[in-house]
């Protein structure tokens, strides 16, 4: 419990190798997309099932990560520890994001907009979810999802760009919205910052009240601190009609190529509020 | 905005028009020819738009100005007005064929950048403005795979505003450069060959599309399209359309087959033919998840 409270007043990178790993590396600059997995988790065996098999030195990177590693070992393979122990967490991390508690810690952290906002100027800055490609380490970068245009973008910054995408998964936005789907963006209109606003109010009173209490009730205050928010309760059948779309003009006139494309698309849209409406969602 | 860039003035060897656009923050903007600015006809309206015309002119055109300059009561607001007065001249410059062509040469060498969405696979974007008139709105980029417009990467270009390049410029373009137009229609990769991004990105193009590109309409972009669309999956599976959360968008970047599906809409955007079945779309996601191509050719 005393760690923790360090770790959120921590700033800095070096100073933190006091604490623990995991607050390391979650404060280094670069992995500001990754949110805190509970030690318990780490520590349950069963959760790690077949990472053995995908990371060398395996039991000393884990060690590593929950800070049990010896000191002399420590000196020796330190260097390639340190990349192995970086793959477990992250292996873990896209598990963990999946989970109840994880998804809890995700949403926070998509509040306050820690992913980015989506580049597409009609998405209104729509807060991103970071998202796989494959759940294969070393294939893939991240890339950010945005639930408005439901489209992945690179991230702007290659600090960033540089994250592999398995660290998060393929699954993990998706479920996000699967799990709360009251947060589900409304495809117009500028995104909704009372839901955000009032979720920085009920995190902050869950860290005062020690997190492993507040970890199982998570979804519950959540659901909460969000209700005032989108509040869109009926169905999505036709929330595409309400998107915005960029035409482009020539002195004010439509581009013949791509208005017909722009109608085909839309014609292809109205198919579906169609099939949707009648088999209503 | 545009004052802050212009606190020094340009060295005697350099014209103000090239250190204007040397500024860190106006990469985007081609030198405007002097005789343009210099003919009257091109500057029809523009005088009651800036402040300062004479004084800006001056600045712009590297002209001594007279000595009765002194009443002007301070050199930074000219310095205003004369970025306004490029910017303005700069936006019907680019319409021009010179300033096409000066905008083509930047854009092959990628000065404008990206696209960000993931499946447009790094396609050059333009510089694009949502409004013909200063002061309403700073510039975006528009991609021509996507036909999207999306906020510059960095904050330099977030204060330039978007009426130095006009709403026009952008589609004149690709229309004056089919070649550099994506094609509305997009078949995905067959099965037997393996998983390809379809144009560009060098070293990807070679394997499976050999035989060159053609749009059989002549007048439209005669580019190989970035054409997947991103299907969300949990777990390896579709989300289905029946979820609440289910996807709604994907119409937004998709692509027919062919050339002739276009014509199956009518101006008004009805299908001609309800005989084929609601499923052709769905066909297509299961062909566009499945290329991958090197890890990350696209971000930045």
């Amino acid at each position: 419990m005393l760690r923790r409270t360090v770790e959120e007043l921590s700033t800095g990178s070096d100073s933190d190798y006091s604490n623990s790993w995991i607050s390391w590396f979650l404060s280094s600059k670069g992995n500001e997309y990754f949110c805190e997995v509970e030690e318990d988790y780490i520590l349950d065996r069963f959760n790690l099932t077949g990472l053995n098999t995908e990371v060398a030195n395996y039991s000393q990177a884990l060690d590593l990560i929950t800070d049990n590693l010896d000191d002399e070992i420590q000196d020796e393979l330190r260097g390639s520890l340190d990349v192995q122990a970086r793959l477990l967490y992250g292996l873990i991390h896209a598990r963990w994001i999946v989970t109840a508690r994880g998804l809890a810690k995700m949403l926070e952290k998509y509040k306050k907009a820690d992913f980015g906002r989506c580049p597409r100027v009609l998405c209104q800055s729509q807060p991103l979810l970071p998202v796989g490609l494959t759940d294969i380490p070393y294939e893939k970068s991240v890339k950010l999802y945005c639930a408005r245009c439901e489209d992945i973008y690179s991230p702007k910054s290659s600090r960033h760009g540089s994250i592999d995408g398995a660290y998060f998964g393929t699954s993990f936005p998706h479920l996000l919205f699967l799990v709360y789907p009251h947060l589900i963006p409304p495809k117009s209109g500028p995104p909704d910052v009372s839901a955000a606003s009032g979720s920085t109010s009920t995190s902050g009173g869950r860290e005062e009240g020690g997190k492993r209490v507040a970890g199982r009730r998570a979804r519950e205050e959540v659901d909460v601190g969000v209700a005032e928010g989108v509040g869109e309760g009926a169905s999505t059948a036709a929330a595409a009609m309400k998107a915005d779309r960029y035409r482009p003009k020539i002195f004010g006139f439509h581009v013949h190529e791509i208005a017909k494309l722009q109608r085909w698309q839309e014609a292809v849209r109205d198919k579906q509020v169609v099939k949707l409406e009648e088999i209503d969602v | 905005m545009p004052s802050s860039s212009a606190s020094s003035t340009p060295t005697s060897t350099l014209t103000w028009i090239s250190w204007f656009c040397s500024l860190p923050g106006h990469e985007y903007f081609c030198e405007v020819q002097e005789d343009f600015i210099e003919d009257d006809f091109n500057l029809t309206g523009l005088n009651s738009l800036v402040p300062f015309w004479k004084e800006a002119m001056e600045m712009v055109l590297d002209v001594e100005p007279d000595e009765d300059s002194s009443k002007i009561p301070d050199v930074s607001i000219v310095e205003a007005s004369a970025e306004l007065l490029y910017g303005l001249v700069h936006q019907r410059y680019i319409i021009t064929r010179q300033g096409l062509q000066a905008m083509a040469d930047k854009y092959e060498g990628g000065i404008f950048g990206s696209c960000p969405r993931v499946y447009c696979q790094g396609c050059y974007v333009v510089p694009c403005g949502r409004s013909d008139l200063p002061g309403l709105d700073t510039v975006k980029l528009y991609c021509p795979n996507c036909h999207d417009i999306y906020v510059p990467p960095s904050s330099r270009f977030q204060a330039l505003p978007g009426a130095f390049f006009g709403t026009t410029f952008a589609h004149l373009f690709f229309q004056s450069y089919r070649e550099l137009a994506p094609a509305p229609f997009y078949k995905p990769p067959t099965a037997t060959s393996p998983g390809r991004s379809p144009h560009s990105n060098g070293s990807e193009s070679v394997s499976s599309h050999d035989e060159p590109f053609v749009n059989p309409n002549p007048y439209g972009g005669q580019k190989r399209a970035a054409g997947k669309v991103y299907v969300p999956r949990i777990y390896g599976f579709r989300v289905s359309e029946r979820a609440k959360s289910g996807p709604r968008m994907f119409w937004l970047r998709l692509r027919p087959e062919n050339h002739e599906e276009l014509d199956m809409v009518d101006w008004r955007g009805r299908w001609i033919d309800e005989v084929d079945d609601d499923d052709d779309f769905d066909e297509d996601d299961d062909e566009d998840d499945r290329p991958m191509e090197d890890f990350d050719p696209v971000s930045k």
